[in-house]
C-alpha cells in the first residue's frame, strides 16, 4: 500500500513539473484538450450509454440530458468563449495615476484536484475539468468509488484523448482521497455531501488552499394554488425534478414541497397521474427511473419510512424491490416535522408534502432550515416571487421549472452556507480555476512630487485634491496658486 | 482530522513564529487535556497554545471576560437584526456608509493622534494610506451601490426556452473581519464598508497590537454606526478564540500565513467561507535600462515611505544583476538622504516598528551570522524608540533567515544575478506574493513577467500603487491569500449572488419528460447541439 501510495505522490509531482513548464497555458493546448473531451463522448455515447445503466439504470435519453449532453454544451460553450475568457479586462483608473494603465488578467492555479460524485458520475467529473483545462491547469481527477464502472472508464480512456501529462484519473475509495487530501494543491473542486465537504476544507486550510464546495441540502419547491392548465405542466416538471434525475439522486432535486391544505389533494392526484405516465404504477416494471446506487443507500432510505409516524403519511408508492434497488416513487403528506426524513437529505425517490394555510407561510418555514442548493417556485404571483427572492437564500431559485438552472452556462451554479462556496458553470468555471492578477504598468514620465517624503502641508494639501478629484486645486497646487488650508496645519 | 493536527502541532513546535496576537495564559493548560475535544475546540485551543508557545504573556487584567458564551449572545443579536431584513435595504446601507464618511471627516485629528500612538505614522502618511483610502472607498461605494446591488441579467440559451435569468446579489448574513495592526483603521474599516454595502451584520474585531486605534475604532463605530447591526469587539487571543468559535456567514482575516490557517480551519466546521488577505515576500524586479532617478524614488517611497515597510504589499527585497546593482544602491542611498535626511532615525516622516516583537524579530534578522556583513546602509536599531534605520543588505545568503521570512520592516535585502531573466526564476522558486514588481523599458521583459510571475498583483515600474485602485482586485494567490476585495469586489465578496431562473407554463418540451423514445433522444442532442435543421428534422420525426 505504501508503494502504491509512493508512486501516487509521484505521479502528481509530474503533474507539477508539468505546469512548471507552461505548456498547459498556451491557448491551443486548451482547445486541444476540450476537443479531447468532446471526441470522448462522442466516440463513446454508446459505451457511457451501457455504463450509466448499469449502474444507475439510467435511461439513455436522461443519460444524455443530464451527463452527455451537459459535457458536451459546456465544451463547446468553452470552445466558442476561451478566446474572450482569456483576454484581459481593463481596470478605469483615476487621472491621477496618469499615464498608467491597469488590467485584469486570469491565470491559471496551478495543480488542482476534482473529487466527484457518484450520482452523476461522469458530469460532475468531466464538467468542472472543462473548467480547470479552459484557464490551464494540470487536474488529478477522483471520481467516486460506488460508481466504480465509470471511474475506470475514466481512468483507462481519459489518458487516450488528453495529455496525460497534464490530466490524470485517480481511483481509489476514502483512504486515497484522504491521501490525496494531504498533498498541496492549488484548488480542490468536490462535490459531494456537507459532511466531507468540511473535512476537505479543513484539510485544504492546511496548505492555505482555496477550496469550491458543491454539496446540497434539503432543496424546497414552493407549489402555489395553479389553474389545471397550468397544473398539469407543473406536476410535469415536479416529477422530473424529483424523479426524473437519477431517481432523486440529484444535488439540486427538489427535497420536500410546500403547498396550501386546500391545494394538496389536487396537486396529489395529478402527481399520482403523472407518475403513472412517466414511469408505470408497479416497482417491478418501472421504467424511466434509476435505481438507487448501492444497498447502503437504498437500506437508507427505507429506514426513513420504518418510523410508523412516517409511514402512516405514505399517500401514494412506497414499494421496495430489494433485487433491482429500485425504490418507487413515493409521496408523503405531512409527515412529521421532527421526524428524520424531514431534517436529513433525502437524496432519492421519497417527495414529503407539507401543507399549511396560507402560501407565503412557506418562506418562514424554508428560513428555519440551512439555505439549499436551489429553491423552487411555482406561482403566478408576481408581488410572491418578489418576496421569495427577497426574503430567502439559497444557491440558486428557479420560477415554475425544475433543474433546468443547471443548463444555463450564463448562472452561476453553486451553494450558499451549508449548501457549499463557490461556483461554476460556464465562465464562473473559468473564474473558479483562474487567478485575477492586478496588473498596473506605469512609464517613467510625469513624476508627483507630493507622493514622495519629506512630508509638508502643500504636499497633503495636494493629496487631498487628488483624492477629491478636484482637479483644479491640483492644477493650482502645483503651480503655486494655492496655499494649504488651515485645517490642515501641523498640529505640533 | 489528523491532517490538521499535524499542521497545528508542527506550527506550535516552530519557533519562528511571530505572535501577532498578544496573550493572556488563561486557557493555556487546558490544551493538553482537549485533544480528544471536537475538532474545532482542539484548533482554538492549538491557536491559544500556538500563541502561548511565544511567552508574550501580556499582564492586562480585562475588565470583562469575552467568552464564548459572550460571543454567541452577542451574534444571535446581529442575527436577529440580519433576519429582520433591516440591512438589506438601500436605505440602511446607504445611510451608514454616509455616516461612516461622517466619523472620518469628524475625526481626522482623533485618527491621526491614535496612528501616531500606535506607529508613529507620521500624518502625511496617516492621511494617504488610511483616511484618504477609506473615504475614497466610502465615496465610490456610496456612488456606484444602487448599480452594484441591482441584479445582473443573464442570457438563456435554446434548452431552457423561454426562459429569462438574473444574477440577483444578496448579502450573506452575519460576517466577522479581523484585522491587522499595521493600516489599523484601513485594514478594520475598508472590509466593513465591502460589508455593510453588500447589506450584511458584522463584527469588527481590530488588532490588539495598535491598542490606540482599536479603543478608538470601538468608540467611533459605536457612536456613528447602528450598532443592532455593526459591533467591534476588542481584544486578543481568547476574544478572537471565542469569536472563530461561532457560525460566521463569511470571516474576513487580514494577517498572517500562521493565523491564517486556523481561521480557515476554524470555518471549515461550520463551511464558512473566507476571505484570507495575507503577505509574503514581494520581490522587485530592477532592470539596468531605467530612468534611475523616477525608479530610486519610487522604490524608497514604496519600501520605508509604507508604514516603513510594514504593509503587505511593501516590497521585500530586490533583485538586479551583479552589473547593475552598485548604480542601483547609489540611488537608493541618495533618495533616502533626501527624503528621510542624514539621521534617519529621528526623522519625523518614518514610522517606527510596530511592535516590541517585531523589532526583536527584524534585530534577529539583522544580527543572523550570514547577514551581518553584507549590511551596506543602515543597520542602526534603536530599542528604546522602537526605530531601525532604513537598512540595504547586499547578497544575504539563500538560506538567512532574512530571505525566508517576510521582513515587514525597514531591511531592504537586493539580490544579485547574472541575467536580469534569472530574477523570474527566482521569484518562481519561491511561495507566491501578495505583490511582484518589475522597473524596466524592455518591453519584452514586461511581457515576460506579466505572463510567467504569479503574483496577487503586478505593477511595472511603480510599487504598492494598485492598492490604491478601486477597479483592480486586491488580494492573494497561493500563500499570499485567497479572495480579494476593494471597490465592486469588496461587495461581490461579501455577497452570494443568486441565480434565479424564470419560466412560464407554455413552451413545454416534451422531450425532456419520460417515456423517453430514441426520437427524443435525437431531439435532445440536436437541441444541445444548437442546430436549428436537427431540431426541425427530429421534432417531424426524420433522423
Amino acid at each position: 500500500m505504501n508503494d502504491h501510495m509512493e508512486m501516487m505522490r509521484r505521479s502528481v509531482e509530474e503533474l507539477r513539473l508539468t505546469f512548471k513548464s507552461g505548456k498547459t497555458r498556451g491557448v491551443d493546448w486548451r482547445k486541444t484538450q476540450l476537443r479531447g473531451i468532446l471526441r470522448l463522448i462522442h466516440e463513446n455515447e454508446d459505451t457511457l450509454f451501457n455504463l450509466l445503466q448499469s449502474e444507475l439504470g439510467k435511461h439513455p435519453v436522461e443519460s444524455y440530458r443530464d451527463e452527455i449532453g451537459v459535457v458536451k454544451k459546456s465544451a463547446d460553450h468553452a470552445l466558442s468563449c476561451i478566446d474572450k475568457w482569456i483576454s484581459p479586462k481593463k481596470g478605469r483608473l483615476p487621472l491621477a495615476f496618469f499615464p498608467a494603465s491597469g488590467r485584469v488578467l486570469s491565470e491559471p492555479l496551478g495543480l488542482v484536484l476534482i473529487i466527484g460524485s457518484w450520482n452523476f458520475p461522469i458530469s460532475l467529473i468531466l464538467d468542472p475539468l472543462i473548467g480547470a483545462i479552459s484557464a490551464g491547469n494540470t487536474v488529478v481527477l477522483k471520481p467516486s468509488e460506488l460508481s466504480p464502472q465509470c471511474a475506470s472508464f475514466l481512468a483507462n480512456m481519459l489518458p487516450t484523448y488528453l495529455d496525460p501529462k497534464a490530466v490524470m484519473v485517480i481511483e481509489g475509495g476514502p483512504e486515497v482521497c484522504n491521501q490525496l487530501l494531504q498533498y498541496k494543491w492549488d484548488k480542490i473542486f468536490f462535490t459531494g455531501s456537507t459532511k466531507v465537504g468540511k473535512i476537505v476544507m479543513a484539510a485544504a486550510a492546511k496548505n492555505l488552499t482555496p477550496v469550491t464546495l458543491e454539496l446540497g441540502g434539503k432543496s424546497p419547491a414552493i407549489f402555489d394554488s395553479l389553474p389545471y392548465s397550468d397544473l398539469k405542466v407543473a406536476a410535469k416538471r415536479v416529477a422530473s425534478g424529483k424523479w426524473g434525475a437519477c431517481a432523486g439522486q440529484a444535488c439540486i432535486g427538489i427535497d420536500y414541497m410546500l403547498v396550501e391544505h386546500k391545494f394538496a389533494s389536487t396537486l396529489i392526484e395529478q402527481l399520482k397521474k403523472t407518475i403513472k405516465r412517466f414511469y408505470g404504477d408497479d416497482v417491478k416494471t418501472l421504467k424511466n427511473h434509476s435505481r438507487i446506487i448501492n444497498k447502503a443507500h437504498f437500506d437508507r432510505l427505507r429506514s426513513l419510512l420504518e418510523d410508523p409516524a412516517v409511514a402512516k403519511c405514505i399517500v401514494y408508492g412506497g414499494s421496495f424491490d430489494d433485487t433491482s434497488l429500485i425504490i418507487e416513487p413515493t409521496i408523503l403528506l405531512n409527515p412529521p416535522l421532527d421526524a428524520e426524513i424531514m431534517n436529513e437529505e433525502i437524496f432519492g425517490p421519497l417527495l414529503p408534502i407539507i401543507t399549511m394555510d396560507n402560501i407565503e407561510e412557506s418562506i418562514e418555514f424554508i428560513n428555519s432550515k440551512p439555505k439549499p442548493l436551489a429553491l423552487y417556485a411555482f406561482t403566478k404571483n408576481e408581488t410572491f416571487k418578489k418576496q421569495i427572492l427577497a426574503e430567502t437564500s439559497s444557491g440558486s431559485v428557479t420560477f415554475n421549472d425544475t433543474m433546468i438552472q443547471f443548463l444555463c452556462d450564463d448562472l452561476p451554479f453553486g451553494g450558499v452556507g451549508q449548501s457549499g462556496i463557490g461556483r461554476y458553470h460556464g465562465k464562473y468555471s473559468f473564474d473558479t480555476f483562474s487567478h485575477e492578477k492586478a496588473v498596473l504598468e506605469r512609464s517613467f514620465y510625469f513624476e508627483l512630487e507630493p507622493r514622495h517624503p519629506p512630508w509638508n502641508n502643500t504636499k497633503l494639501e495636494f493629496l487631498r485634491s487628488v483624492y477629491d478629484y478636484d482637479y483644479v486645486g491640483v492644477l493650482l497646487i502645483l503651480l503655486g496658486f494655492k496655499r494649504p488650508s488651515k485645517s490642515s496645519d501641523k498640529k505640533d | 482530522m489528523e491532517v490538521l493536527y499535524d499542521a497545528c502541532w508542527s506550527m506550535i513546535k516552530s519557533k519562528d513564529v511571530i505572535c501577532d496576537l498578544s496573550i493572556t495564559h488563561r486557557h493555556h493548560r487546558s490544551f493538553s487535556l482537549q485533544t480528544h475535544a471536537s475538532i474545532c475546540s482542539l484548533q482554538i485551543e492549538l491557536a491559544i497554545a500556538l500563541m502561548a508557545s511565544e511567552e508574550q504573556l501580556k499582564n492586562s487584567t480585562a475588565p470583562e471576560v469575552f467568552d464564548a458564551e459572550a460571543a454567541s449572545c452577542l451574534i444571535k443579536e446581529l442575527r436577529g437584526t440580519f433576519v429582520s431584513g433591516k440591512t438589506k435595504s438601500y436605505e440602511w446601507r446607504s445611510s451608514q456608509l454616509k455616516s461612516l464618511l461622517k466619523m472620518l471627516e469628524d475625526s481626522d485629528k482623533q485618527i491621526c493622534d491614535a496612528l501616531f500612538s500606535d506607529l508613529s505614522k507620521p500624518e502625511m502618511e496617516a492621511y494617504i494610506h488610511e483616511i484618504a483610502m477609506i473615504k475614497n472607498s466610502c465615496k465610490s461605494a456610496l456612488k456606484q451601490l444602487k448599480d452594484w446591488m441591482k441584479p445582473e441579467k443573464a442570457k438563456t440559451n435554446l434548452g431552457t426556452f423561454p426562459s429569462s435569468a438574473e444574477i440577483v446579489p444578496e448579502p450573506l448574513g452575519v460576517v466577522l473581519v479581523i484585522s491587522a495592526w499595521n493600516y489599523p483603521l484601513l485594514l478594520s474599516v475598508d472590509p466593513v464598508i465591502g460589508a455593510i454595502a453588500a447589506g450584511n451584520s458584522v463584527v469588527l474585531k481590530p488588532s490588539e497590537l495598535a491598542p490606540a486605534m482599536s479603543s478608538l475604532l470601538a468608540k467611533l463605530l459605536g457612536k456613528y454606526l447602528d450598532n443592532s447591526a455593526i459591533k467591534v469587539v476588542e481584544g486578543a487571543v481568547p476574544e478572537t478564540s471565542a469569536l472563530l468559535e461561532q457560525k460566521w456567514d463569511k470571516i474576513f482575516y487580514t494577517g498572517n500565513g500562521r493565523v491564517a490557517r486556523i481561521v480557515m480551519a476554524a470555518a471549515a466546521k461550520n463551511l464558512t467561507p473566507v476571505v484570507l488577505e495575507l503577505g509574503g515576500k514581494s520581490p522587485i524586479l530592477v532592470d539596468s535600462n531605467i530612468d534611475l532617478a523616477v525608479t530610486g524614488k519610487r522604490i524608497v517611497a514604496g519600501k520605508w515611505g509604507l508604514n516603513n515597510g510594514q504593509a503587505c504589499v511593501a516590497p521585500d527585497y530586490i533583485i538586479t544583476t551583479k552589473q547593475y546593482a552598485p548604480v542601483l544602491i547609489e540611488s537608493l542611498k541618495h533618495n533616502l538622504v533626501k527624503f528621510f535626511g542624514e539621521d534617519p532615525m529621528n526623522s519625523p516622516d518614518m514610522s517606527r516598528v510596530g511592535h516590541a516583537n517585531h523589532f526583536a524579530r527584524l534585530k534577529r534578522q539583522l544580527d543572523d551570522d550570514k547577514v551581518s556583513g553584507k549590511i551596506i546602509h543602515g543597520g542602526q536599531a534603536d530599542k528604546s524608540s522602537q526605530k531601525i534605520a532604513p537598512t540595504i543588505v547586499l547578497d544575504a545568503p539563500e538560506d538567512s533567515l532574512i530571505m525566508n521570512e517576510e521582513i515587514f520592516g525597514p531591511l531592504l535585502p537586493i539580490v544579485t544575478v547574472e541575467k536580469i531573466e534569472d530574477g523570474i526564476e527566482f521569484i518562481n522558486s519561491r511561495p507566491k506574493p501578495l505583490a511582484a514588481y518589475l522597473f524596466t523599458n524592455n518591453k519584452q521583459l514586461k511581457e515576460e513577467f506579466v505572463s510567467n510571475v504569479s503574483a496577487g498583483g503586478i505593477v511595472i515600474n511603480d510599487v504598492g500603487l494598485h492598492l490604491m485602485l478601486d477597479t483592480l482586485p486586491f488580494g492573494g494567490v497561493g500563500d499570499s491569500g485567497m479572495g480579494s476585495y476593494h471597490g465592486k469586489f469588496s461587495f461581490d465578496s461579501f455577497s452570494h449572488k443568486k441565480a434565479v431562473l424564470y419560466r412560464g407554463f407554455l413552451g413545454d418540451a416534451p422531450v425532456r419528460y419520460p417515456p423517453y423514445t430514441p426520437g427524443k433522444l435525437r431531439l435532445l442532442k440536436a437541441l444541445v447541439d444548437g442546430s436549428l435543421l436537427g431540431i426541425i428534422r427530429a421534432l417531424f420525426g426524420f433522423s
